[in-house]
């Protein structure tokens, strides 16, 4: 019951109601009968009219009609006949919309007469019945529906269509179903490239000029702005596919070192023996990051020479949560050699891509810009170095008093050596000319309107702001830092005071405005990058530790600029997704203790970590909530994503119930942590506790204490 | 805050089960077996799923089934369709008892829907709509037997039906719709294919329903009402975004439209209860984590004790599941 209000019947309509209530009884009584015996004569067909006109909801009723039609026009030649009969079925759907305007059972009727091509249609007509339901309702999307079926039953170009639209929207702004209905027309014809919408830049021009109508005559009318955010990302979102980031570094000069006594290698830049990488198998990963997601990186797209091994061997690895084969970030790993002599053996490392297409993001845009990189990896078996293996079972902690110092980050030039894509950006940006032009009039017109504290002006202004720093930085980095990202700050912290319902949507805009500054800010990386090197006694002395603790990140972005970091540290945001952390193939240490995350599906990148040995997740939110908001966005037998027989027969027993941990049994079993902590967490019991010490194998340290001997 | 009268909304929903015959009630007859998957979750999420008698529920149920064709009707009498095939597996997953099922014959009914465009029917008289995909998807991976329809052409259809503004409309070029949005999250959540999903574009188009009132609309620029709460929160639930929504306000406005008196939930405060709202109403404050009900799975519409029986219980049907 939609908009009926809650009183008592009085008792004269009770007994209208009770007499309504007989007759629908009585002629649903009788349709059935007709229906189930197969009864179609005129009277039988009249019962059912009058049941739908009472109740067009019916669907039963509709299909008895359906076999009516068929039954009564088998065999008939005559054309009149058809054509009353065809008559008499729009005449009973017009009966049932007039009742009920948003019928289904009525409009697929009609629909379904029309489709059988009895009788020629009468266009007129079904444009006259669409004029008045649209003037009675301009949002009846049933009608909507209905007159994008006829116009195309008529052939009736897009052109006019787009006309009808501009003339709905004239009528009132705040048609959203017009708008709707006007883009997918127009993106129809300039996908299409047709007459007249071959410019994609002059007509999008247009509808800009067009919508700034609807924004200013009711700037809190929502149908407008919705169709801005559209042209806006028709303008600013990035065609052309491009490499951002990789690792290692092009043109790094690399050691890899190993001893006997060592379990894996390490790797120094040449320039600084202080710092080093850490890998616990004989392999060496090769990261590369691209603008948008992709599929087709493999060893036919991607050629690596070097006497690590045959290129065609390789395998590319989506670094993907899930099942899509498409990624931003894709990685390969190369085999290291056994090496015998401690002499340095030189090997260089070539990558080139761009050479035959093959890589596209879901856009469709191919990669198409050849590159070439190198690096070189000199081997060494360093049997002289001090190693002592059994270090690595020392509780690690994060303490960054007495025990390290800042760093001197080469990597953080990773930025500046990755100059991979600047020809083309260059070109890029030149194609981008009259993007940047229209960004820059729309930010100067909204920020005449951002004193009347719409929500939607500054919401816009701020959207605006990002994309014109996004597509002068054009997801590389030749500009140090974006120029607005003050600017966009301000805006979201007016909107939370300004719309406080949609607080967190706010913040988390914000968290990737912040994450974006915070990357991008040498001085900043500088004073909060760190090295346990006086932790001698830990295997991850000398790692590469960033700290962004304290920041009030709610969410992960630009991990293309953090492929270096070894040792990540986001204790005390408000973290709720680590969506993006897959990209840290060096990751080795994670702290995300103090933030919010609310489940254990909800760390599904780390399942993509094989280097992550050490992990904090204490005091968050796991366990503390009956909703699981990352439920679907893991894999699990619920999507169909995961096979779980072999996980339950393993996990389920005593009084283990798989059903009751799975989200941790599927994050926990194949991760190598050697150091857990749960604390603080709902979950966290003295039973959750034996099941991860039985899942975890590796693991020396839960909660701060040791766990084997 | 006003709090729930979950007492009350059982009465209520236990009476409407009985009232057959006024106006209100016959209007609604033909899809009785949607209202009966609604009255029951309902009474499942306020812990009072043991005051009706499953043998009577499921005996009506199966006097609906068609054993010609091996689909559901609304009603008996009434003609099998793919939405009252769903409400009644759903029903029967509530009571745990759908080993009653021919499970090989009802699915069979429901992949014999689908179309060579993916899209599916809701049934043989050819209607096409993304509600009917979720029917069937939900459906057939309640009974382990979603190898047999084509699952990508299905995907491919539902994302040829998604917007420009991240919403899904019921064929392609279809207005967006937070019922259809829910149909489609749905299906694509069950397929492991949310990554079709822009969830930062649709999670603000979809929290920008919630209106002053705390209400949450199905358009822009419509009206609030209850069912909404349903449709929006589970799809909000299942993009990991429902977090940009104000939960205190829509508790609020959903209590609000209690009737305190009689039990019961509507549209709107003051207006007229029905079995749908009182669903939707219930559905939300668990999806909400309203204290003293049970949570609900947001794809697959049933109680997460329901859906983890189904899948992670031990008499798991064998694995059909994709690699």
């Amino acid at each position: 019951m939609h908009g009926r209000p809650r009183i008592a019947l009085k008792p004269e309509d009770a007994a209208t109601s009770a007499a309504k209530a007989a007759k629908l009884r009585d002629l649903q009584a009788q349709l059935l009968l007709h229906h189930h015996h197969r009864i179609y004569t005129s009277e039988a067909l009249a019962v059912s009219s009058k049941l739908l006109e009472m109740n067009p909801e019916i669907y039963t009723a509709w299909n008895y009609r359906k076999l009516a039609l068929q039954h009564n026009l088998n065999e008939v030649t005559d054309p009149e006949i058809v054509k009353s009969t065809v008559e008499d079925e729009l005449r009973v759907v017009e009966m049932a919309l007039r009742r009920n305007p948003k019928s289904y059972g009525a409009w697929y009727h009609r629909k379904w007469v029309l489709s059988r091509g009895l009788a020629p249609v009468d266009f007129e007509r079904e444009f006259r019945l669409l004029d008045q339901l649209l003037k009675a309702d301009a949002r009846n999307f049933h009608g909507w529906t209905y007159r994008r079926f006829v116009a195309k039953l008529k052939n009736v170009s897009e052109e006019e269509e787009i006309k009808f639209t501009m003339d709905m929207i004239n009528t009132n702004f705040s048609n959203y179903s017009a708008w709707h209905n006007r883009s997918v027309l127009l993106s129809q014809l300039l996908k299409q490239k047709a007459q007249g919408f071959d410019s994609k830049d002059g007509i999008l021009t247009e509808e800009y000029e067009f919508v700034h109508q609807a924004l200013f005559t009711d700037p809190s009318d929502q149908s407008g702005w919705f169709y801005h955010l559209w042209l806006l990302d028709q303008t600013a979102s990035p065609d052309e596919l491009f490499l951002i980031s990789s690792w290692p570094v092009p043109g790094s000069d690399l050691v890899l070192s190993t001893n006997e006594k060592m379990d894996g290698y390490k790797l120094f830049p040449t320039s600084n023996f202080s710092l080093c990488y850490f890998f616990h198998k004989q392999t060496f990963p090769i990261i590369l990051y691209f603008n948008q997601a992709v599929k087709g990186v493999s060893s036919s797209t991607v050629t690596i020479n070097s006497m690590f091994g045959a290129n065609e061997n390789l395998i590319w690895k989506p670094l993907s949560t899930t099942t899509s084969r498409e990624a931003h970030c894709w990685v390969t790993y190369l085999n290291i050699p056994d090496v015998n002599s401690s002499s340095l053996q030189a090997c260089s490392v070539e990558i080139s891509l761009g050479h035959s297409e093959g890589i596209v993001s879901s856009n469709g845009s191919c990669y198409k810009y050849p590159l070439q990189f190198k690096y070189t990896i000199k081997l060494n078996n360093n049997n002289l170095e001090q190693f002592d293996g059994e270090s690595i079972q020392e509780l690690f902690v994060w303490n960054y008093e007495d025990v390290c110092c800042p760093a001197e980050i080469p990597y953080i030039n990773s930025f500046d050596q990755l100059k991979i894509s600047e020809d083309s950006v260059a070109k890029g940006l030149k194609d981008k000319k009259w993007c940047l032009e229209t960004l820059s009039n729309e930010i100067n017109l909204f920020k005449e309107l951002s004193e009347e504290n719409c929500k939607f002006v500054n919401l816009t202004l701020a959207r605006l702001l990002v994309a014109h720093d996004a597509m002068m930085s054009h997801g590389a980095l030749l500009v140090r830092k974006s120029t607005h990202s003050e600017e966009v700050l301000k805006l979201y912290e007016e909107l939370i005071k300004l719309d406080p319902t949609h607080k967190r949507y706010y913040e988390d805009e914000r968290s990737l405005v912040l994450m974006s500054q915070v990357t991008l800010d040498e001085e900043f990386l500088m004073k909060h990058t760190w090295h346990f090197n006086k932790l001698t006694s830990s295997s991850f002395h000398n790692h590469a530790c960033l700290q962004l603790s304290g920041l009030s990140l709610s969410r992960i972005s630009f991990a293309e600029r953090l492929l270096w970091v070894q040792m990540l540290d986001l204790s005390h945001n408000n973290l709720r997704s680590i969506a993006g952390l897959e990209a840290l193939q060096l990751l080795v240490c994670l702290n995300l203790s103090n933030n919010q995350v609310s489940s254990f599906t909800a760390l599904e990148p780390l399942k993509l970590l094989d280097s992550l040995r050490v992990l904090d997740v204490s005091f968050n939110e796991i366990g503390a909530h009956p909703i699981d908001t990352t439920r679907f966005l893991c894999l699990s037998p619920l999507s169909h994503t995961l096979d779980v027989k072999l996980s339950v027969d393993q996990y389920q027993n005593g009084d283990i119930k798989f059903g009751d941990h799975w989200e941790a049994i599927l994050l926990f079993k194949d991760l190598r942590l050697t150091q857990l902590d749960v604390r603080g967490n709902a979950v966290a019991n003295e039973r959750f506790g034996i099941l991860l010490t039985e899942m975890l194998p590796t693991l020396n340290w839960l909660n701060g204490e040791h766990v084997r001997l | 805050m006003e709090d729930l009268v979950a007492e009350k909304h059982v009465k209520y929903i236990l009476s409407v089960e009985k009232k057959k015959d006024d106006f209100e009630s016959l209007v609604l007859e033909h899809l009785r077996m949607n209202g009966a998957y609604w009255g029951l979750t309902t009474l499942d999420l306020l812990h009072k799923l043991g005051a009706v008698d499953p043998d009577e529920v499921i005996s009506w149920m199966m006097e609906c089934y068609h054993q010609d064709c091996r689909g559901f009707g609304g009603n008996i009498g009434h003609d099998p369709h793919l939405l009252y095939t769903l409400s009644a597996v759903q029903v029967l997953a509530l009571f745990d008892r759908l080993d009653v099922l021919d499970i090989e014959k009802v699915s069979d009914y429901v992949a014999g829907l689908q179309n060579g465009d993916g899209s599916f029917s809701g049934d043989i008289w050819g209607e096409t709509d993304t509600r009917f995909s979720y029917c069937a998807i939900c459906c057939l991976s309640i009974l382990h037997r979603l190898d047999k329809i084509d699952v990508e052409k299905a995907v491919n259809y539902i994302v040829s039906c998604k917007n420009l503004d991240g919403g899904f409309g019921s064929i392609p070029g279809g207005e967006s719709h937070a019922g259809q949005i829910f149909c489609c999250v749905g299906a694509l959540a069950i397929t492991g294919s949310l990554h079709h999903v822009d969830r930062d574009l649709l999670g603000w188009w979809l929290c920008e329903r919630q209106c002053k009132d705390g209400g949450l609309n199905g358009r822009p620029e419509k009206l609030t009402d209850v069912c909404y709460s349903w449709w929006v929160l589970s799809s909000l639930i299942m993009i990991d975004r429902v977090h940009w929504i104000d939960k205190d306000k829509l508790t609020r406005f959903i209590l609000n439209c209690q009737d305190r008196e009689n039990g019961g939930i509507s549209d709107r405060p003051d207006n007229a209860v029905d079995v749908f709202h009182t669903y939707f109403g219930v559905a939300g404050l668990s999806l909400m984590e309203y204290p003293g009900l049970k949570s609900l799975d947001p794809a697959y519409a049933l109680p997460v004790d329901v859906v983890n029986r189904i899948f992670f219980g031990k008499q798991r049907a064998p694995s059909l599941l994709a690699s």
